[in-house]
C-alpha cells in the first residue's frame, strides 16, 4: 500500500492502495464514482473510458501509479444533470441508450477523439469507435448522438 | 382476436393462491422510508405492509396502486427496466389511466417488500401482461372508475357527468363543484377486487400513453449519475470474487487457504461443496486472492467434440419428444408431391454476453437477508436463495436493481447467489462483481438446434406438406420456484438442475401451442378440430427432440422462436427460388393471417421491394454482389408481428458481408410508447445481426473457449451500422402484444436471404462467418 495523489474532475484526492490496483477500481470504489465501469477488466469493451491528458484510456488495466498526479477526467467531469456537455445533451436529445450500461465508454471515447478532430468524417468517427462495444446494440442512436455533437462541438 | 392471460400471469395468480399476503390488514397511508444504496428514498406506500410472507394479490386494486391523502399515487408493478424501456410505459399506464400528469404518479418496480410477483420480466410478455385485460392496466381502470363513483356520491351526480383531470374530479357542468383523489379515498386503501368490466381509456383518448416520452433515465446514464446495482454502497460492506471449477463438471479435491492467508485484505476463503469464493476488504484484493487461491480440482467430465457438435445431437439417446402439429399426411403428401425439397440448418449456442459483467449485493445477517439484484424474477430468486441459505423466504428480501443489459438468463442470477452464500459466510455485507470470464462461463446458453426441413411442391408450385425435425440439447432453466440448480452456483453447492425426463414417442398434441414458433408461419397448425396456425398448408408436422446439454442453457432474447425462425424463414426462401416465385409474394400465397400479411406488405412497400425471384439476375461470380431477403413472423403466433427487408453485400473475394439497409415492420397492438418501440425494434435488428454474423459459444474437450471479446465476436460500435427504417402498425383496437423480440427473430434469415439473392449462395449455419460465405460460395458449382 502507498499514498497516491490523484486528480478527478479538478479535484485533489489521496488515497492509499496498491500501487498496481487498476485506476478504474480506485476510481469506483474509494472515490465512489458511478461513470465509469468494470465491463471486462481486458481493456477490450471501452465501459471503463476515462480521460488523460486528452487521451481516452481504458482504466481497467492503467495502474493507478501510472496516473498520479495527472488530470484525470470522467463522465461526471464533463457535465453535470443541469450543464450536461455537448455530447451529454445529444445523447439525452437521442435516447441513445437501451441499459445504459456502455454510454460512459462510449461517450468518453467519442469526446476524446472530437475534440482533437472536430472536422471528423463518418468514417472516421467509426474507426475511433471500432474497440467500443454496445451489447443492446443502440448503435444507430449512438452514432447519430456522436455525428450531432460533432457538429455542435465544431461551432 | 382471443384475450389470453401470459403464461407468467397465470403463475402468478396460482402461486398467490398459496401464499396470500397479510398487507390487507394495515390501512391508511404510511410512508416508508428506506435505503437504497446509500440513496435514501421515501415511498408513500399507502395499504401496503413490509412483510414477506408472500406476494400481494394480482386480483386486488392495492396490491397495484395506491394515493396517498395528498394525491400522490403510487403504482405497483412486477415488471422491471432491462432497459427494454417498460418501466416508463408502464408509468404512462398508471398516469393515462388516473388522468394524472406523470409526475403525480410514482413508480416501484419488483421489490419483495412491495410488489406483486409476475414471474420473471422476460419473453415479450410485460406488454401483454400489463397493459391489457388484467394487472396493472385494469386494476387502474378499476381504481378511475372506482373514484368516479366516490365522487358522484360526493358531488350528487352521476357519474357520466363527471370528468377527471389532473388528479381532480368535477362536475362538467359546473368544475367548480370538485373533490380530489386524495380527499376522495382519505388516505385508505382501495380494498377492491381488480374488476374486469372496467372501462379501460380507448387509444384514441390517449393523452400520455402512446406517446413517444423520452426515457426519464437517460440524463443521469450521460452523465454519470445512474445508480445501477454496481454502484450499490452498504456500510461495512467487503468484496468477494468466485474461483469457478476449470473445467466442465470438475469439482473440488481440496483448497489450500494458507496461499492466501498472506494477502493483503483477506477476509475469508469460503468453500461450499464445490462453490469456492473469497472475500476480501477492497475489490481489487479479492480479485488477486482469488487468482492466488491454490485449489485443486478434478478433471472435467469430457466434452463433445466442437467440431463433430451437430452430428452427435442428432444421434444423442436419450431424447424428450415434442409434438406440436401433425396432420399424420405428411409422409404421403410428400411422396405424392411433384417435387420434394429438403435442407437442414445449424444454430450454435450463443451467449447473453453482457456488456457488465453481473453483480449484486448482498447483506445476510442472522436468519435475514436483503439482496440487491439485477435479476429477472425477484420472487424466484427470493424463494431460490432462500433455499441457498436456509433461510425462511419471508425472511429473504429481494430488491431489484438494474444491472447491464441481460437479454434473458445471463450471470445475474447466479451473481446473486454467489453474494449470498459470501455474505452469509462472512455476516456482512459483501458486494460481488465476477470477472468477464466468470460471466461468459457462468451464464445459462442460448440453445443450439439442428433442424431438419422437408417440403412438397405440387406441379403449379404450391406447397403441399411441410415436415420439420430438430433437435436441441438442454440443461437447467431459470431458477426457481424451488430449482436453484437451474444455474451453476445452485448446482455448485449442491442442487440439481431440474430433471430431464426422456419420453419418445411424443404424445400427439391437444392443442395448437406455438409458442416456440416451431411450427413455420405458412402452415394450417390444425389441432384439436381448428386451425390454430397463420398459413394455408394442410399436411403438417412438426418435431422437436430434446436432448441433455453438456452445457447450461436457458432464454436467450427469442429462445428457441429465433432459431426456428431463422430456418423456416430461410427455408421459405429456398422453396420459393426452386418455383421461381417472388419471395415476398410466394410468402403472402401461403399465408392465411392478415396481420402478418399485413407486416409483410408493410416492410415490402417502404423498402421499395424489387419484386422478382431470387437469386438476382445478371450479378458477377466476382467481386462485390447486392442482394435484398425478406422474412417475417408471428411471434408465439399472436404475441407480436414484424416483417424484415436486408439488403447487403456480399464481398465475394473475402467472404465478408455489409448489410447496407434494413426496413422493418412491426404490429405490437395499441402502440405505448412509439420511441421505446423504435428503439427496441432498432437494437433487437442489430442484436440478431451481430448473433447472425460472429455471434458463437466455442469449447475445447474440457472447457469453453469463447471468454472474452477476443473469442467471442460482438460487433463494435464502429461497424457500419446499416441504415434502418422502422414502420410501426398501430393497431389500437387490437391486443398489446410484445415487441422486444420481433426484430431480433427475423434479421438472420433476412440477410441469409439476401446473401442468396446476390450470389445464389445458401447459407444454413449461423453464425454466417467469412470462411462459411466463401465455403457457399463455392459450392454454387
Amino acid at each position: 500500500m502507498s499514498a497516491i495523489n490523484l486528480k478527478v474532475n479538478g479535484r485533489a484526492h489521496t488515497v492509499d492502495v496498491d500501487p498496481a490496483t487498476p485506476l478504474l477500481y480506485v476510481l469506483s470504489d474509494d472515490l465512489e464514482l458511478r461513470g465509469p465501469k468494470f465491463g471486462c477488466g481486458l481493456g477490450q469493451c471501452g465501459a471503463c473510458t476515462v480521460i488523460v491528458k486528452g487521451q481516452a484510456i481504458r482504466s481497467c488495466v492503467t495502474p493507478v501509479n501510472t496516473v498520479a498526479g495527472a488530470d484525470i477526467t470522467t463522465l461526471e467531469g464533463i457535465g453535470t444533470l443541469e450543464k450536461p456537455h455537448p455530447i451529454q445533451k445529444a445523447f439525452i436529445d437521442e435516447g441513445a441508450a437501451q441499459c445504459g450500461f456502455c454510454v460512459n465508454g462510449v461517450i468518453m471515447t467519442a469526446k476524446a477523439f472530437l475534440d482533437k478532430n472536430p472536422k471528423a468524417s463518418e468514417a472516421q468517427i467509426q474507426e475511433a469507435m471500432s474497440g467500443v462495444l454496445c451489447r443492446c446494440f443502440a448503435h444507430v442512436r449512438m452514432m447519430r448522438a456522436i455525428k450531432k455533437a460533432g457538429q455542435e462541438m465544431a461551432r | 382476436m382471443t384475450k389470453k392471460m401470459t403464461p407468467d400471469a397465470i403463475a402468478a395468480l396460482k402461486r398467490e393462491g398459496f401464499s396470500r399476503r397479510n398487507f390487507l390488514k394495515s390501512s391508511g397511508a404510511l410512508i416508508v422510508g428506506f435505503s437504497m444504496g446509500g440513496a435514501v428514498k421515501t415511498i408513500h406506500a399507502q395499504g401496503l405492509s413490509s412483510g414477506m410472507a408472500g406476494a400481494p394479490p394480482p386480483n386486488q386494486v392495492d396490491s397495484w396502486i395506491a394515493i396517498a391523502a395528498d394525491g400522490t399515487i403510487t403504482g405497483y408493478t412486477g415488471k422491471e427496466e432491462l432497459g427494454q424501456g417498460i418501466s416508463l410505459a408502464q408509468w404512462q399506464l398508471v398516469a393515462e389511466e388516473l388522468s394524472v400528469p406523470m409526475n403525480r404518479v410514482k413508480m416501484i418496480y419488483c421489490d419483495t417488500a412491495f410488489t406483486p410477483d409476475q414471474g420473471v420480466t422476460s419473453g415479450s410478455q410485460s406488454h401483454p401482461a400489463n397493459f391489457n385485460h388484467t394487472n396493472l392496466a385494469q386494476a387502474g381502470a378499476t381504481a378511475r372508475q372506482a373514484l368516479m363513483q366516490l365522487a358522484s356520491q360526493r358531488l350528487g351526480v352521476p357519474a357520466e357527468q363527471l370528468s377527471a383531470r389532473d388528479g381532480v374530479i368535477s362536475v362538467k357542468s359546473d368544475p367548480s363543484r370538485k373533490a380530489t383523489y386524495g380527499e376522495l379515498l382519505g388516505g385508505k386503501k382501495f380494498n377492491l377486487a381488480v374488476d374486469g368490466k372496467a372501462k379501460r381509456k380507448h387509444p384514441s383518448e390517449w393523452t400520455v400513453l402512446g406517446k413517444p416520452i423520452p426515457r426519464p433515465d437517460m440524463p443521469a446514464l450521460a452523465t454519470g449519475q445512474f445508480e445501477f446495482v454496481h454502484n450499490v454502497r452498504l456500510p461495512g460492506m467487503l468484496h468477494g470474487r468466485v474461483v469457478r471449477p476449470p473445467a466442465i463438471g470438475a469439482t473440488v479435491v481440496s483448497v489450500d487457504e494458507s496461499s492466501v492467508a498472506n494477502m493483503p485484505g483477506v477476509v475469508k476463503v469460503v468453500v461450499k461443496k464445490n462453490f469456492v469464493g473469497v472475500v476480501a476488504q477492497k475489490p481489487w484484493q479479492a480479485l488477486q486472492a482469488a487468482e492466488k487461491l491454490k485449489v485443486t480440482w478434478t478433471p472435467g467430465v469430457g466434452l463433445p467434440s466442437h467440431a463433430d457438435f451437430f452430428e452427435t445431437v442428432r444421434n444423442q439417446k436419450p431424447t424428450r419428444d415434442v409434438m406440436l402439429v401433425d396432420s399424420k399426411d405428411v409422409d404421403q403428401k410428400l411422396a405424392e408431391a411433384a417435387t420434394v425439397v429438403k435442407a437442414t440448418y445449424y444454430h450454435p449456442y450463443q451467449k447473453h454476453a453482457s456488456m457488465g459483467s453481473s453483480c449484486a449485493v448482498a447483506d445476510v445477517q442472522g436468519d435475514k437477508a436483503t439482496i440487491y439484484s439485477p435479476t429477472q424474477g425477484v420472487w424466484h430468486q427470493h424463494n431460490t436463495s432462500a433455499m441457498i441459505l436456509g433461510l425462511k423466504p419471508e425472511n429473504v428480501h429481494v430488491i431489484f436493481k438494474r444491472g447491464s443489459g441481460c437479454y434473458g438468463l445471463n450471470a445475474a442470477d447466479a451473481v446473486t447467489y454467489d453474494a449470498a452464500i459470501l455474505s452469509q459466510a462472512v455476516g456482512k455485507p459483501v458486494r460481488v462483481q465476477l470477472t468477464r470470464k466468470d460471466e461468459m462461463t457462468s451464464e445459462n446458453y442460448g440453445n443450439a438446434y439442428v433442424l431438419d426441413q422437408r417440403a412438397g411442391l405440387d406441379a403449379q408450385g404450391n406447397i403441399i406438406a411441410w415436415d420439420h425435425e430438430s433437435w436441441s440439447p438442454t440443461l437447467g432453466n431459470r431458477p426457481g420456484p424451488g430449482t436453484p440448480g437451474n444455474i451453476i452456483t445452485g448446482t455448485l453447492v449442491g442442487f440439481e438442475p431440474e430433471a430431464f425426463t426422456p419420453r419418445s414417442p411424443a404424445p400427439p398434441p391437444t392443442a395448437f401451442n406455438n409458442n416456440s414458433n416451431g411450427v413455420p408461419s405458412y402452415v394450417a397448425g390444425r389441432v384439436g378440430g381448428a386451425n390454430g396456425g397463420t398459413g394455408t398448408v394442410k399436411s403438417e408436422r412438426s418435431l422437436l427432440h430434446n436432448t441433455k446439454s453438456a452445457f447450461f442453457t436457458g432464454p436467450l432474447r427469442s429462445p428457441a422462436r429465433l432459431q426456428n425462425t431463422f430456418t423456416h424463414e430461410s427455408f421459405m426462401d429456398e422453396l420459393a427460388a426452386r418455383v421461381k416465385a417472388d419471395p415476398v409474394a410466394y410468402r403472402l400465397r401461403h399465408l392465411s393471417d392478415e396481420r402478418l400479411s399485413a407486416v409483410v406488405k408493410a416492410a415490402a412497400k417502404a423498402a421499395n421491394w424489387d419484386a422478382r425471384p431470387s437469386p438476382k439476375p445478371g450479378n458477377s461470380r466476382t467481386g462485390i454482389a447486392t442482394g435484398r431477403g425478406i422474412s417475417c413472423v408471428a411471434y408465439e403466433r399472436d404475441n407480436g408481428f414484424a416483417a424484415l427487408v436486408a439488403e447487403v453485400e456480399v464481398h465475394q473475394d473475402s467472404g465478408k458481408i455489409v448489410v447496407k439497409r434494413i426496413v422493418v415492420s412491426n404490429d405490437c397492438g395499441p402502440i405505448s410508447n412509439p420511441d421505446g418501440l423504435r428503439n427496441q425494434l432498432e437494437g433487437g435488428a442489430l442484436q440478431g445481426m451481430s448473433r447472425a454474423l460472429g455471434e458463437e459459444v466455442t469449447w475445447d474437450d474440457q472447457k469453453v473457449t469463447s471468454i472474452d471479446w477476443k473469442t467471442f465476436h460482438s460487433l463494435p460500435l464502429g461497424f457500419e451500422v446499416p441504415k434502418i427504417e422502422t414502420v410501426l402498425l398501430n393497431m389500437p383496437d387490437e391486443e398489446a402484444t410484445g415487441a422486444g423480440e420481433t426484430s431480433i427473430t427475423i434479421v438472420a434469415a433476412a440477410i441469409g436471404n439476401a446473401i442468396f439473392d446476390a450470389t445464389g449462395a445458401r447459407l444454413r449455419q449461423i453464425p454466417f462467418t467469412p470462411e462459411r460465405v466463401k465455403a457457399a460460395l463455392a459450392a454454387r458449382g
